[in-house]
């Protein structure tokens, strides 16, 4: 669907093959375990079998001893951090959290967590190495859940944390706490609202700590050169702050460090931090070798990722004519081991969906002893959507209101002012409820009995950030484009047509190439769905930079004066009719002066957000609980869609994500601590036999901050699946789930909790 | 250690000795050892399917299989898949569907994929979704890799025709 | 005048104030404006002469991309938020 008539564009919108594509068909795309060097060790991480514990003593000679054992690191081998923040790109970080993460200091706060590592010959010889490793622990109590970690007795993990209340500490209180910080937001008169609305639900959630799933582990190998110069192989989102981060906890210059970026087997937010490259580093410093490391599936499961499992509230007040008066939440998330949770974007996208004058919310981000969260697609704002979404279907159930309707009753558009403060510029929520309802999908009747549908919303922030592309003219017409965005999904092409676009060349002339950190400008992470936004504004600006030196070759071959000459339509014109092509004038290059070398960089702009409203029916098994997606909608402002098929991609995957979190995924804990359920036949993610097709219906609303209208869609699709499936479980079955996962057990307890009381 | 074992495989129609150890397993070695790294491990115990080959026309597991029980087989990899320079409908296929985005799941579906329409030369939907449901892929949502399986589908037999 | 946004948890140094007018032209000089008039106010928003970890700012509709040296203009908002990233 086009909002802007017909397309102006002569390469945006089309489908070209993706320029990675044939290397990733044929097994030669080499991605971070497919490297080959010479001399090459392999390192095996030892991991924390407690929860909670003191480590008492390491001793690893017996380690050292076994033959094919090149070399042991523990905390020691890593540089003391002092206290100490640093910008990250995304974000500050504490260093010595970080660096504890790592490699556990005097305490290990997650089963799982790294305490040792060793290098050797093979893998096989470093596995045998790590079971010689002796570690003494002192077994602490552990603490598995938000609301419990609160509690002003419960086991603490880190002695250094206090609460921040918004750059201060409560008063009374000067204890180590789990509660890392405290966020408020209020707007107008909560209780004034309240005492206007006709209908009052106050509900409460419980979502599971979920993880992000990539198919490929995380990995790193790194070469500490003679010379003190570090070089890491690895997949990661972002090679800068990858480089970044290492050169901090190893205490060497950043430029020290080169970050070559391998292939990257999905990241979804999971591949920003780093986990191995600093104990390569270690690990090859003491040995002068090359050392690769790559983590089971187990250890992803159990030291990275996961998004937070969550405890919220919400309180809504709506008058009988459906116009929400008040809303109030309240939001707890679990950091895991360290602070940091995404409970900030939790609380700014809770109420982020619609339009009303009273609102409190209140946030918690709270240590428990699973491992260190991270973003995970939205990072906070699948939770809060869970929980708010349900919350407005049920009230539009109660007031027999379509909750399409009512959504375009209480929508967000352009001018309102968020319960955090700002005021939204032109965004697309209520065209993407106005495309859900106008669809085929929400007109149809369900098939049978047990069937229901149910509809929800979700919003995204997407963000900036710094991105730099260079762009080089070959004497045939073509371009090689360099760019600093590792491609987890087809960004290279989605650059490369932005500067095909603005050059009026194709996007087959134009080879993108994603390199190392020595070889392009700083760029941010491939995240906060900002590549195709922020690094495709840097293609654009080096097209520009292109067309501008294009421009001065040709007034100097026609023997004109520069200012008459223009760029158009992928040529140059000049006076009289003088007129040559990109290809022509690049063939006559040589004769001007030689290569024309475009850059571009973005650093100042800023997106607007992104939404998208789902559908979906479903049927429950009134005997077992099961629960299966029959017909899934994906409707969502995408600004421009660049290459239609990438964006459906991301709205697809995004869903399905969202679908797994819905109903089967979740970390199941013992009460030691133990994860239960670290491999993927246990921790479940969709299958393609659990899932329909998934249609999406592009609506375009262009972003004004991009040349083109580009919006970042990455994140936002992952927000509406959890409520839009517990609403459409609602209609199926009568019964409101308020935990996820909605897996088979629970339903069958709330359907017989139903029959229960009837 | 125990002794390593010498074992002949064809590899993508090519006869190929190598030596192992008893608990390499085929994945570890086609990586390793053969170099063929365009097999991916994601998990090492047979769950997501990225690593699968085609032994003696068989999908499996390559994590799962010891290379020593490869011995006299013939293994197919997704490198073998294409005819040269020509790609196989099936890669053409997700080529032109944008079936993949990381691209990590790939050649395990490719391999699946290859083994269903050998078997199966017209699946319905459901029969695809259920043939690969031991391939699991964390982009995309299936959508598109479901449709592209169908229109290779169409592709081979097309190809079949002419 | 610039018209700052006060966060809900530091609005007890601002006598309950939500929004206060600030003359300056720059986001470090509308909170040196903010700390003459209510102080204590700045060591809650910055720590060593920077936006305290953590936080961001957006000014108008916009996070603000260069710090506390971004410019406001006359009628501008100014906007004290938990930082944000991205997965």
């Amino acid at each position: 669907m086009s909002t802007n008539g017909k397309p102006k564009y002569k390469v945006i919108g089309t489908r070209p093959i993706r320029h990675d594509g044939v290397d990733k068909v044929t097994g030669r795309a080499k991605y971070g375990a497919d490297i080959r060097l010479s001399g090459l060790l392999h390192g095996i991480v030892l991991r924390s079998p407690h929860a909670h514990a003191r480590i008492v003593r390491i001793d690893t000679s017996r380690a050292e001893a076994l033959a094919g054992v090149r070399a042991v690191v523990t905390a020691a081998d890593i540089p003391p951090q002092g206290d100490r923040m640093v910008e990250l790109g995304e974000g500050a970080v504490n260093m010595r959290h970080l660096s504890a993460n790592v490699l556990a200091h005097d305490k290990v706060l997650y089963k799982g967590h790294a305490v040792a590592a060793v290098a050797a010959d093979n893998v096989h010889i470093a596995e045998e190495a790590c079971k010689l490793i002796d570690v003494e622990y002192e077994v602490l109590e552990p603490v598995l859940d938000v609301l419990k970690a609160m509690l002003p007795d419960a086991p603490v993990l880190n002695d250094d944390v206090r609460t921040d209340v918004m750059g201060g500490s409560p008063a009374a209180s000067d204890r180590p706490t789990n509660v890392a910080r405290q966020i408020i937001f209020t707007k107008g008169d909560v209780q004034a609202g309240f005492a206007a609305a006709d209908v009052v639900l106050e509900r409460e959630f419980r979502t599971g700590t979920v993880h992000q799933g990539y198919i490929e582990p995380h990995n790193a190998t790194a070469m500490w050169n003679a010379n003190g110069k570090v070089t890491v192989w690895m997949s990661t989102q972002g090679i800068f702050t990858a480089r970044q981060q290492t050169a901090e906890l190893m205490r060497i210059p950043v430029a020290d460090v080169k970050v070559v970026p391998m292939e990257i087997g999905g990241g979804f937010g999971g591949k920003i931090s780093v986990y191995l490259p600093p104990v390569a580093a270690a690990l090859s410093k003491k040995t002068g070798r090359p050392v690769k490391v790559i983590m089971d599936r187990s250890a992803v499961f159990e030291a990275t990722g996961p998004t937070p499992a969550s405890y919220i509230k919400i309180k809504l007040g709506v008058t009988r004519d459906g116009m929400i008066t008040a809303g109030d939440a309240y939001l707890a998330y679990e950091a895991g081991a360290f602070p940091g949770s995404p409970i900030g974007p939790g609380c700014m996208c809770v109420f982020s969906c619609y339009d009303f004058p009273n609102a409190r919310v209140e946030g918690y981000d709270v240590c428990v002893n699973k491992p260190r969260s991270n973003a995970y697609r939205a990072p906070g704002s699948t939770n809060a959507a869970f929980a708010i979404e349900t919350v407005v279907d049920e009230v539009c159930q109660q007031l027999g209101i379509d909750p399409a309707d009512f959504r375009l009753k209480n929508g967000a558009k352009e001018g309102v002012r968020r319960v955090d403060g700002p005021v939204y510029s032109r965004i697309g929520m209520l065209e993407t409820v106005e495309a859900i309802k106008a669809s085929e999908h929400y007109q149809s009747k369900l098939a049978g009995p047990n069937q229901g549908r149910g509809i929800a919303s979700g919003y995204w922030f997407n963000i900036g950030l710094k991105s730099a592309v260079t762009a080089t003219v070959g004497y045939d017409g073509s371009v090689t484009l360099i760019e600093g965005s590792t491609d987890i999904g087809g960004s290279r092409t989605s650059i490369a047509m932005q500067l095909a676009e603005t050059l009026g060349i194709t996007a087959e002339q134009v080879t993108p190439s994603v390199v190392d950190t020595d070889s392009v400008g700083y760029t941010d992470v491939t995240g906060g769905s900002r590549v195709t936004f922020a690094t495709g504004i840097a293609a654009i600006e080096a097209a520009r930079d292109i067309q501008r030196q294009l421009v001065i070759r040709a007034a100097e071959l026609w023997e004109v004066d520069p200012s008459t000459v223009t760029y158009v339509d992928g040529g140059v014109s000049g006076p009289d009719g003088k007129r040559m092509t990109f290809e022509e004038l690049a063939h006559k290059l040589p004769e001007t002066g030689g290569p024309v070398i475009g850059n571009g960089t973005s650093g100042k702009a800023t997106q607007a957000g992104a939404f998208g409203t789902h559908c979906v029916d479903v049927e429950v098994d009134p005997e077992t609980g099961k629960v299966q997606v029959l017909r899934y909608t994906v409707a969502q402002d995408v600004g421009t869609a660049i290459h239609p098929s990438y964006v459906e991609g991301q709205l697809q995957g995004g869903a399905v994500q969202g679908i797994g979190w819905a109903l089967n995924e979740e970390y199941w804990y013992d009460d030691k601590g133990s994860m239960r359920n670290a491999t993927y036949l246990d921790y479940r993610i969709p299958t393609c036999y659990d899932v329909p097709m998934i249609d999406t219906i592009l609506v375009e609303v262009p972003d004004p901050q991009h040349p083109y209208g580009v919006r970042g869609v990455g994140e936002v699709p992952i927000c509406p699946p959890p409520a839009a499936i517990a609403n459409a479980i609602a209609a199926a079955a009568g019964v409101r789930m308020k935990q996820l996962p909605m897996s088979p057990p629970r339903i069958m307890s709330a359907i017989w909790e139903r029959d229960a009381a009837k | 250690m125990a002794k390593k074992r010498v074992v002949s495989i064809k590899l993508n129609g090519d006869p190929v000795e190598f030596l192992c150890e008893p608990r390499q397993t085929l994945l570890e070695v086609l990586r390793d050892t053969l170099d063929m790294t365009g097999t991916k491990e994601g998990c090492s115990n047979g769950n997501c399917g990225a690593c699968t080959v085609l032994m003696d026309g068989r999908p499996v597991t390559s994590c799962l299989v010891l290379a020593v029980e490869a011995e006299g087989a013939e293994v197919r990899t997704v490198e073998g898949v294409a005819c040269g320079s020509h790609l196989a409908p099936v890669q053409q296929a997700f080529l032109e569907g944008a079936a993949l985005q990381c691209g990590i799941c790939t050649p395990g579906f490719i391999m699946q994929t290859e083994a269903l329409l050998a078997e199966n030369p017209s699946p319905t939907e459901e029969q695809v979704r259920f043939y690969l449901a031991g391939n699991l892929c964390r982009c995309t949502g299936y959508d598109k890799i479901v449709r592209a399986v169908m229109c290779a589908a169409d592709k081979r037999r097309a190809a079949m025709d002419d | 005048m610039a018209r700052v946004f006060i966060p809900a948890q530091i609005r007890d140094l601002t006598d309950g104030q939500e929004v206060v007018e600030v003359n300056g032209t720059t986001v470090r000089e509308v909170i040196e404006g903010l700390e003459s008039i209510h102080p204590g106010t700045r060591e809650r928003l910055c720590r060593d002469g920077q936006l305290r970890p953590g936080l961001m700012i957006a000014v108008d509709s916009s996070v603000a991309s260069s710090g506390l040296r971004t410019s406001i203009n006359r009628d501008s908002e100014v906007h004290f938020l938990p930082a944000i990233g991205g997965g």
